[in-house]
């Protein structure tokens, strides 16, 4: 057989797949409902020096089935081989690397804000704006809850931060697959 | 039936013939059905024995090795076992008594969290909390154990529930593991490239790992090194996968690997990984490591492709199923071998220049290397070897020339000293018919010469032969080379007294110091009746050579 014949794999023009992606990752995983799950997918993050950015974990439609959905960085954690490392655990029976244009994700958040007479108004505006919700007024503060996705979130801890920010929670984000458009 | 007893039914169930253990409080009513049960309880002197007996008999007979422990202390000495197994691979269950369930969480009396200690380095674990969980926990630990890529399975059973009576009833369906499913094919699409990249490559290596013994694919590696003249090497692990004798070997690689080896693969166009991993011992520096090579990798774990060296063609599956396949593949395109002409020259060449040799002493001082090559010939190169680590276990790999898997047992991931005497007494256990030597450091075998006592208790006929260079050698010869002969901590000293040792334990004792005796004292050893330890001195300074300093690049191997 004469040398670089067409069918034969030219050696120069095979590329290794994996490395770094450089975006954000959201990763759905369906795991067993069991004792020290959670553990185990935490202990694999920190021995293989995967850093977690988002963690949030519930319950879905199979009492069986718990989901957890965790954000990772695709800049300084290879996806691939985090995927596959989550893989080997075997309370871990699916693993989806969500498709930001086809997934639907929210993150729900708390804020304490300070909310004296000069600026309450501001704070209620902003709430309006962002089609959040006051759960909690008193004097000197008002708690806020904002769903959205973790861009709108972020945004309205810009927009109230300048006001005093006294105590924030957040949710981390969960995430669903979009249903396919009907044909 | 009780639990305890259910729990020997499942151990039947699954074909158990030994388990090796300690009992203990929380193990008692387990112990207590072992007192009827249908396979042997081999007692070690410590857990950790125990532990590595278990990887001995699996790794020596291809069969899931099984050790108990009780809980606390008793569960904790098992750890290095487990972690040992973990990273070689090794089929192995162990069982652990803990305390009752209304002490879990007390910190009572012998308790320990280790399924909580252990997760880091189990394949998987099992706390069992219903006493019906314990058969169908035995079943999958056992499935999960074999299959796929092997690795140590934990089952935790607290001490009230093996008292409790349960339904038993033996389970003959494949345990459901949804989680669980490792993919064994091998995608024919990327076998078919792979083996058209094999066809156009001009400077090919094979490089074969443990995973290739583990999958009982020796055969099926022959026949694709037999496929054209493709160059192979293996790892530490793979040693036996394919024969040291044959023309087309190229000697171990790595940190301690032959020069053809090594060079071979930093020239190479195309590197084809055979249930091997690029561990830091074979690579080298990273970034210098086959500079010039694209790599086919294949694997039954495919976190393992990809993980330190890039894969352009990765195949994800058990190689025992790939490889017939690729030589398949590869044989239907009639490939030129002559274009491997150049390839071999250039490989012929190191192997001139570059032997695997060592000078000999004038007087009658033992060289270690010598003591391995007396060791091959004594046995006739087939005995099962099994090692601790350090200087002793690389002389090993590199001077007796394994020519069948499962005859090599050491510890290789983990560099567990200590791990050579028990996996003896466990490969023993496992393959009565054959003969079992632990080439021992004298730096390792004090870890663990408890088990001295295990070989003779339980009728176990091992031989040691012990290389004994008073020093932590490996040690040693890194504090010579690298830490400016600032030795610190090295020395063994005068004691023990080996001989006097084991015949304190009911072994034979042989010393030999000259090399004139050396033969007839392995001879006497091997046919002693019992057990038998040979306490060789062998020259004390001696470095392992050749060497890829650490963090270094396989050009510049030295020595």
């Amino acid at each position: 057989m004469a040398d670089g014949t067409k069918e034969l794999v030219d050696l120069d023009e095979l590329r290794a797949e994996g490395g770094l992606t450089g975006r954000r990752h959201l990763l759905s995983l369906l795991v067993e409902n069991r004792p020290g799950v959670l553990a185990r997918i935490a202990g694999l993050f920190s021995r293989r020096g995967f850093n977690i950015d988002t963690l949030a974990v519930g319950p879905t439609e199979d009492p069986d089935i718990s989901r957890v959905t965790l954000t990772v960085d695709g800049a300084v954690n290879p996806i691939d081989q985090v995927t596959k490392q989550l893989h080997k655990l075997v309370n871990v029976i699916k693993i989806r690397d969500m498709e930001p244009s086809s997934t639907v994700a929210r993150e729900m958040a708390l804020f304490r804000v300070n909310a004296a007479a000069d600026n309450r108004a501001e704070i209620i505006e902003f709430t309006q704006i962002f089609r959040a919700h006051i759960v909690d007024v008193s004097r000197r503060s008002i708690t806020v809850e904002v769903t959205g996705t973790t861009e709108k979130i972020d945004s309205f801890e810009r927009m109230v931060r300048p006001h005093g920010l006294i105590e924030m929670a957040r949710t981390g984000e969960v995430a669903i697959v979009r249903a396919r458009p009907e044909s | 039936m009780r639990a305890a007893d259910a729990l020997c039914e499942a151990l039947k169930a699954e074909g158990v013939k030994h388990v090796f253990g300690i009992p203990g409080g929380a193990s008692l009513p387990i112990y207590d059905a072992l007192y009827d049960a249908d396979f042997e309880h081999v007692q070690v002197r410590h857990e950790q024995g125990a532990g590595h007996a278990a990887e001995g008999y699996a790794k020596a007979s291809g069969r899931v090795g099984v050790a108990f422990a009780t809980s606390g202390p008793g569960a904790t000495n098992l750890v290095t076992a487990i972690a040992d197994a973990h990273m070689d691979s090794v089929p192995t269950v162990f069982i652990t008594g803990q305390v009752r369930t209304d002490l879990i969480g007390t910190d009572g009396f012998q308790e320990a969290d280790v399924t909580g200690i252990t997760m880091p380095i189990v394949k998987h674990s099992f706390l069992v909390t219903d006493p019906h969980q314990i058969p169908d926990y035995i079943h999958k630990a056992f499935h999960i154990a074999k299959t796929g890529r092997p690795g140590p399975v934990l089952v935790d059973i607290p001490q009230d529930l093996t008292k409790m009576e349960i339904d038993y009833e033996p389970i003959v369906s494949a345990p459901k593991l949804p989680g669980y499913q490792p993919n064994t094919e091998g995608n024919i699409k990327q076998i078919r490239i792979a083996a058209k990249a094999l066809a156009n490559a001009r400077r090919p290596v094979l490089y074969a790992g443990g995973g290739v013994v583990n999958a009982g694919a020796a055969e099926e590696l022959r026949e694709l090194v037999a496929s054209d003249r493709f160059p192979i090497t293996c790892t530490l692990m793979g040693l036996g996968a394919f024969p040291a004798t044959d023309d087309q070997w190229l000697g171990m690689l790595g940190m301690h690997g032959t020069r053809s080896a090594n060079y071979a693969m930093d020239e190479a166009d195309l590197i084809v990984a055979i249930g091997a991993r690029f561990d830091d011992r074979i690579t080298g520096k990273l970034s210098e490591f086959a500079p010039r090579a694209k790599f086919v990798h294949i694997d039954i774990d495919p976190a393992e492709i990809g993980k330190n060296v890039p894969a352009h063609i990765p195949i994800v599956g058990d190689v025992k199923k790939v490889l017939p396949k690729l030589t398949g593949e590869y044989r239907a395109l009639g490939a030129d071998g002559s274009r491997l002409d150049e390839w071999w020259r250039r490989i012929e060449g190191w192997r001139e220049q570059y032997p695997l040799e060592y000078e000999d002493t004038t007087d009658q001082a033992i060289k270690p290397q010598l003591m391995v090559e007396e060791m091959y010939r004594a046995t006739g190169g087939e005995a099962i070897i099994t090692s601790d680590v350090g200087q002793h276990q690389m002389w090993a790999a590199q001077y007796y020339h394994f020519t069948e898997p499962r005859k090599w047992l050491n510890s290789g991931g983990l560099g567990t000293m200590g791990f050579g005497l028990p996996a003896a007494i466990g490969a023993k256990v496992a393959m009565p018919d054959e003969q079992v030597v632990c080439l021992a450091g004298d730096g390792s075998l004090v870890m663990v010469c408890q088990e001295f006592a295990t070989a003779i208790a339980n009728d176990v006929d091992v031989k040691v032969f012990l290389m004994n260079n008073g020093h932590f050698g490996m040690v040693r010869q890194w504090q010579e080379l690298f830490w400016e002969e600032r030795y610190k901590s090295i020395e063994m000293g005068p004691s023990p007294d080996w001989v006097k040792l084991a015949e304190a334990f009911g072994w034979t004792g042989i010393l030999c110091d000259r090399k004139d005796d050396l033969a007839d004292a392995m001879r006497t050893a091997l046919d002693a009746d019992g057990p038998a330890l040979l306490d060789v001195r062998v020259v004390a300074k001696e470095n392992c050579y050749p060497m890829i300093p650490a963090g270094a690049a396989a050009r510049d191997m030295v020595g």
